[in-house]
């Protein structure tokens, strides 16, 4: 086989991958058309999701997206970084190669036996345990007012921090390790200490690769669908409360699709999908400037060296 | 400071050794040669078992394995010997990024629509190209960045012993890279395997056994979460036990990868 056969193949088949993204988006965009045309811009910001007459607001479940992944970065995003760091610069060359296993088996750990595990171990807890004492404590805030309901916003989040706490550690990790050991050694020849190598010359390096970590981490909790389903309650409510059962856009895609009465719910709800998937490619692409933007400052800086 | 990482490192593998140990603790007690072999009971009834979903998520997987693991290794080829520093090579490594943030569910959607619709039915086929979809960029990214790792020089000694390219690629780098290559095969594998929301629009699920490729068909994680999701305590054993095989079969695929492939040891 010639030379430019075997490329010729090669090229082929990434082409047709490119080609695979764009006919997604045609034909996600295609399906949802009705909706759009129908609901247009009030899809966004209506509450009002009402399949018997037909209009459709995805605002309660753009809110549970929003907030649940939002309090899955806040939750994740220290223990990820921690563990980064840890793994990065403190630890002893044989445990570094288990815990990286571990944490790969955390990744491959199936979305659908997280939500089993959420719906059954976790959200009997929160209900019985954390949400009570959360709200005897510190029920001033309007985070915990209402009654205990275990399958609400807060098991959601806390679902979602576990699901992407092996994103964010393994890419933080990764941003971590390119940063130059130029970086690092002036500081410890100055006597800094070993925490203090980390603060002063790592981080604030390795800083825009760390949000993209965060970014990535937050991108993949966007899109998981069945953790949330089964344990953030399925109830289209908008409230402060994070003991209040919530719905979200990837749950009432799942839940209702396999129901959807009419042409335009079905529209509607991949409607929702459409906007699921702008979003995540949003995110995507931002998490990836951030990380190669420092790949590129770090071979700069070799080149200049 | 240090302390408060190695802690985070510590909570890490807590949560690990939490979920696993529930779900062996829970799953175990179900885990009898009935849950492989018979097919679900009426509720109420013992003995039932999941053997239609075990078969179900094997060829499912299998499916998925013909479509992701060539078209994801020759992206990846593409992208490290062939397209590298080109356009074309960032418009390509641009789509497998973008590929790889899709969310399942909108993977599911797409099929649906041109796969379901258009056959009249859910399908074991579907569901195929939908994981199998789902596969090809993390087998690329992954077959993509051993490559990178493979020494530049093994591809210069070989071309200069006047091997053809693609006996350089196949025969040479490949095998150097298998182990590589292996492991990121198995986490894709692994990945799909417990993949849920796009079976949800292709491949539904079906109660009795069935392996035809262009009818409904079952698989483990579509009956974990129909099980699980049932008023009935028995059905949430069923979910249990069929979420420890899942997880059985992942992390074991992981293992077997790391410990029977030889080559070179890329692995950090």
């Amino acid at each position: 086989m010639s030379r430019d056969l075997f490329r010729g193949m090669t090229a082929v088949l990434s082409l047709g991958l490119v080609l695979l993204v764009f006919l997604m988006a045609f034909v996600i965009w295609q399906q949802a058309e009705a909706s759009v045309q129908k609901s247009g811009w009030e899809f966004i910001v209506s509450r009002h999701w009402d399949p018997v007459h037909e209009e459709f607001g995805a605002l309660p479940y753009i809110y549970g997206t929003v907030i649940s992944t939002m309090l899955a970065v806040l939750f994740a995003g220290p223990v990820s970084i921690g563990a980064a760091i840890y793994l990065a610069e403190f630890a002893p060359r044989r445990t570094k190669a288990l815990l990286a296993f571990v944490v790969d088996v955390l990744a491959a750990i199936p979305s659908i036996v997280y939500g089993l595990w959420g719906s059954f171990v976790l959200a009997p807890f929160l209900r019985n345990y954390i949400e009570p004492w959360l709200g005897k404590n510190l029920g001033f805030l309007p985070f915990f007012q209402g009654s205990p309901f275990g399958l609400d916003m807060l098991a959601a989040g806390i679902m979602l921090a576990i699901m992407s706490i092996p994103v964010i550690t393994a890419v933080a990790r990764e941003v971590l390790e390119t940063v130059p050991d130029g970086q690092r050694e002036p500081l410890i020849a100055m006597g800094a200490t070993p925490w203090e190598v980390v603060r002063i010359g790592v981080i604030p390096y390795a800083r825009n690769g760390i949000v993209g970590a965060f970014t990535l981490g937050l991108g993949k909790a966007i899109g998981e669908t069945m953790a949330v389903t089964m344990v953030i309650g399925n109830e289209p409510k908008i409230s402060a409360s994070l003991f209040s059962p919530a719905h979200s856009m990837t749950s009432v895609i799942v839940n209702e699709f396999a129901q959807a009465t009419s042409v335009l719910h079905l529209s509607s709800l991949i409607h929702i999908g459409l906007l699921l998937f702008g979003l995540t490619l949003l995110i995507n692409v931002l998490a990836r400037l951030l990380i190669y933007q420092m790949s590129w400052r770090v071979k700069k800086r070799n080149e200049n060296t | 400071m240090v302390g408060f990482c190695g802690l985070s490192t510590l909570l890490i593998s807590g949560l690990l050794l939490l979920v696993l140990g529930y779900i062996t603790l829970h799953g175990l007690p179900g885990a009898n040669l009935n849950f492989f072999t018979r097919l679900p009971a009426p509720v109420g009834m013992e003995g039932g078992g999941l053997a239609q979903a075990v078969a179900g998520s094997f060829i499912l997987i299998g499916l998925a394995c013909l479509i992701g693991i060539p078209w994801g290794i020759g992206a990846g080829i593409f992208l490290s010997e062939v397209g590298k520093d080109s356009w074309w090579g960032e418009g390509v490594r641009f789509a497998v990024d973008v590929l790889s943030g899709v969310p399942s569910i909108i993977t599911g959607i797409f099929v649906y629509s041109i796969l379901v619709v258009k056959l009249q039915s859910f399908s074991a086929l579907a569901g195929g190209v939908a994981l199998g979809i789902i596969m090809v960029p993390l087998v690329a990214r992954n077959t993509e960045g051993i490559l990178q790792l493979v020494p530049q020089g093994l591809r210069e000694a070989a071309l200069a012993l006047g091997l053809p390219f693609w006996k350089v690629i196949l025969k040479i780098i490949l095998p150097t890279a298998a182990r590589g290559i292996g492991i990121g095969v198995t986490l894709a594998v692994a990945g799909v395997a417990g993949e849920t929301a796009p079976l949800f629009f292709t491949s539904l699920s079906n109660n009795y056994w069935s392996l035809g490729l262009l009818e409904p068909i079952a698989s483990l994680p579509m009956e974990i979460f129909r099980y699980a999701t049932a008023p009935f305590a028995a059905w949430h054993e069923l979910a249990w036990t069929g979420a420890l095989v899942l997880i059985t079969i992942v992390v074991s695929g992981m293992l077997l990868a790391r410990i029977l492939l030889p080559g070179y040891n890329f692995r950090r």
